[in-house]
């Protein structure tokens, strides 16, 4: 197998702060790997190390095979970036933004201009092509930086949380886009804090806190980890609550969690369903919903960190990219 | 096989050359000078406002200071065109903050071109600028009676140590830029440090009349040396004396602020 991208010992420090405490990472070539954690994770940090934007304290990365270090030039050659930093030019049109790039990247006057042109229309922004970028909605803005980081027919694409902010439709949209260039042999490095996000597209992930990787797996193997499977009972009358919760957690083993009026309890053992039927029989508990279901990512990422993934999320993205 | 690694590079390049680097810088400065095309604010700043300084300053102080507009014009408009000079080197911070901030700058950074080519590309822009607010003052002044003394020669002259110290003062304007959080900041800084520093010179009145204490600081005032130097190139008198010394503190604020400013931006960034 062919890695895109490979990290080894990845360490950042912003002055007493560290960013990045060690980070490996495999990527192989095609595929959508999803980096997931909180803002202040470390995870754009990460992202700007292997687009050549940061030096690592310690440790080395390479991106298409060259050093991100000291093959810089020959990296950049081979990457797309777009993300909540890398950005558009808002004072130019969406025609002038792709341009600007396509001639930096040495295509000649007319190759720009039709290369211009077709990745406006494959991203249905033709009609707005000569409106400055500032007038675009949120999802415009969205698909023009990320047909901004295409011109260049990058082999590796970096995603740095490309839907935060953006409305379901948007999201939606723009994972289409994903899917489409990945079915193209495009290799895509995503960050996201919607686990969500990394479950729709992301052959494996890793699970990111405090600058280090804490879980890597595929989402299935990933929700495995916590114990395979989730027993949801929510009963008909609210005031009975504690008492599903009593019986949920004597039966279960684990601690169970109340959202609204439904009782969560991670399960192992198949046999626990049946029995806290009983219980709720016995007790004469009516309930409205019983279910055993997979667990989703939300609850891998609280019972591997501790806290919820995106409750637990400062605004201190900053930290990250300024220094003190 | 894919359309994806069917089109790209199979041994990308190693290093640039430096005409790839000029080349990037060019496109760039296209960049920042297209912008106006969709910000006209921008040009009514490059123009109406210098404009409207020449007509203020000719018409209102011109009889008080020497006697007739006239006079006047024929002192105050080098030092006119000087102050502008001066803050016209904001645009530099102003834009380089604004890419910063914006993430404009890390895209480009991603980008296989030269890491020079940014920094230099908005610099090319802002110089083309500044001959544009220059041609249209010496224009003006002219329409207002302003006559060359030494002819086109001289207005090379002054259009080349102009650019020349603007290009060194950027520097500080690019220090300010990468160091200020937003651009606004290096408006407000351009108002704090430049008007004073532009009111404290000969520019705009005869040092003679200020107070002793004041005259000391107004000799070494570079606004002053490079008011003098513009005087001498486009009405008359000394050149070599004010041009050199213009020289010498663009050297040296290139000297102290280019590292600083590079130094700056690589922490950042």
């Amino acid at each position: 197998m062919t890695y895109a991208i490979r990290a080894e010992g990845l360490v950042r420090r912003f002055g007493s702060t560290t960013a990045l405490a060690g980070v490996d990472l495999e990527v192989p070539t095609g595929t959508v790997f999803g980096l997931l954690g909180p803002n202040g994770a470390g995870k754009t940090t990460a992202v700007r190390v292997l687009a050549t934007l940061l030096r690592a304290d310690e440790g080395h990365a390479t991106v298409g095979g060259f050093d991100v270090d000291r093959d810089a030039h020959r990296v950049r050659q081979l990457i797309g970036l777009t993300g909540q930093y890398a950005s558009v030019d808002e004072a130019l049109t969406g025609t002038e933004n792709l341009l600007l790039i396509a001639r930096l990247l040495g295509f000649s006057r007319s190759d720009a201009r039709s290369r211009a042109r077709q990745l406006l229309a494959d991203f249905h922004l033709s009609d707005a092509a000569e409106r400055a970028a500032k007038t675009y909605s949120g999802g415009m803005r969205r698909r023009l930086d990320l047909a901004a980081s295409l011109v260049g027919r990058p082999q590796v694409l970096f995603l740095d949380e490309p839907t935060t902010g953006l409305d379901p439709r948007s999201r939606n949209e723009l994972w289409d886009i994903v899917r489409d260039l990945v079915s193209d042999g495009v290799t895509v490095l995503l960050t996201t804090q919607y686990l969500e996000e990394a479950d729709q597209l992301a052959g494996e992930i890793a699970v990111v806190d405090h600058g280090r990787v804490i879980a890597q797996g595929t989402p299935e193997e990933l929700k495995s980890k916590t114990g395979g499977q989730i027993l949801a009972v929510r009963p008909v009358d609210p005031a009975e609550l504690s008492t599903v919760v009593a019986i949920a957690g004597e039966v279960s083993g684990a601690t169970p969690e109340v959202a609204q009026t439904t009782v969560t309890v991670p399960v192992n053992d198949p046999g626990v369903l049946p029995a806290v039927v009983r219980r709720l029989d016995a007790a004469e508990i009516q309930v409205a919903e019983l279910a055993l279901r997979g667990s989703s990512l939300d609850e891998v990422f609280l019972s591997l960190t501790g806290h919820r993934a995106e409750q637990d999320a400062p605004a201190d993205t900053e930290l990250e990219r300024t220094p003190a | 096989m894919t359309a994806a690694t069917l089109t790209a590079p199979l041994a990308p390049a190693r290093r640039l050359s430096l005409v790839a680097g000029l080349r990037h810088t060019v496109t760039l400065a296209w960049r920042s000078l297209v912008q106006i095309k969709h910000n006209p604010m921008e040009l009514l700043d490059l123009s109406i406002q210098p404009v409207m300084f020449v007509l203020l300053f000719t018409y209102v102080f011109g009889g008080a200071i020497s006697g007739s507009p006239g006079d006047y014009l024929k002192f105050a408009l080098p030092g006119i065109i000087v102050q502008n000079a001066f803050f016209a080197t904001m645009t530099t911070g102003f834009g380089l903050n604004n890419d910063l901030t914006k993430g404009v700058f890390d895209r480009l950074q991603a980008l296989p071109i030269a890491r020079w080519a940014p920094l230099a590309g908005r610099i090319l822009a802002d110089t083309v600028k500044q001959a544009w607010s220059v041609s249209l003052l010496v224009g003006v002044g002219m329409v207002l009676g302003f006559r060359l003394g030494n002819g086109v020669l001289g207005l090379l002259g002054a259009f080349a140590l102009l650019l020349a110290f603007s290009l060194a003062a950027s520097w500080i304007s690019v220090l300010v830029g990468v160091l200020v959080s937003e651009p606004d900041k290096v408006q407000i800084f351009g108002f704090m440090v430049i008007f004073p520093l532009t009111f404290t010179s000969n520019a705009f009145v005869p040092t003679e009349t200020m107070p002793s204490w004041l005259q000391r600081w107004v000799e070494v005032n570079p606004v002053t040396i490079l008011a003098d130097a513009l005087r001498g190139l486009l009405v008359g008198g000394p050149v070599a004396g004010p041009a050199g010394k213009a020289l010498i503190w663009g050297a040296a604020i290139a000297a102290i602020f280019a590292p600083l400013a590079v130094r700056a931006l690589k922490r950042r960034v």
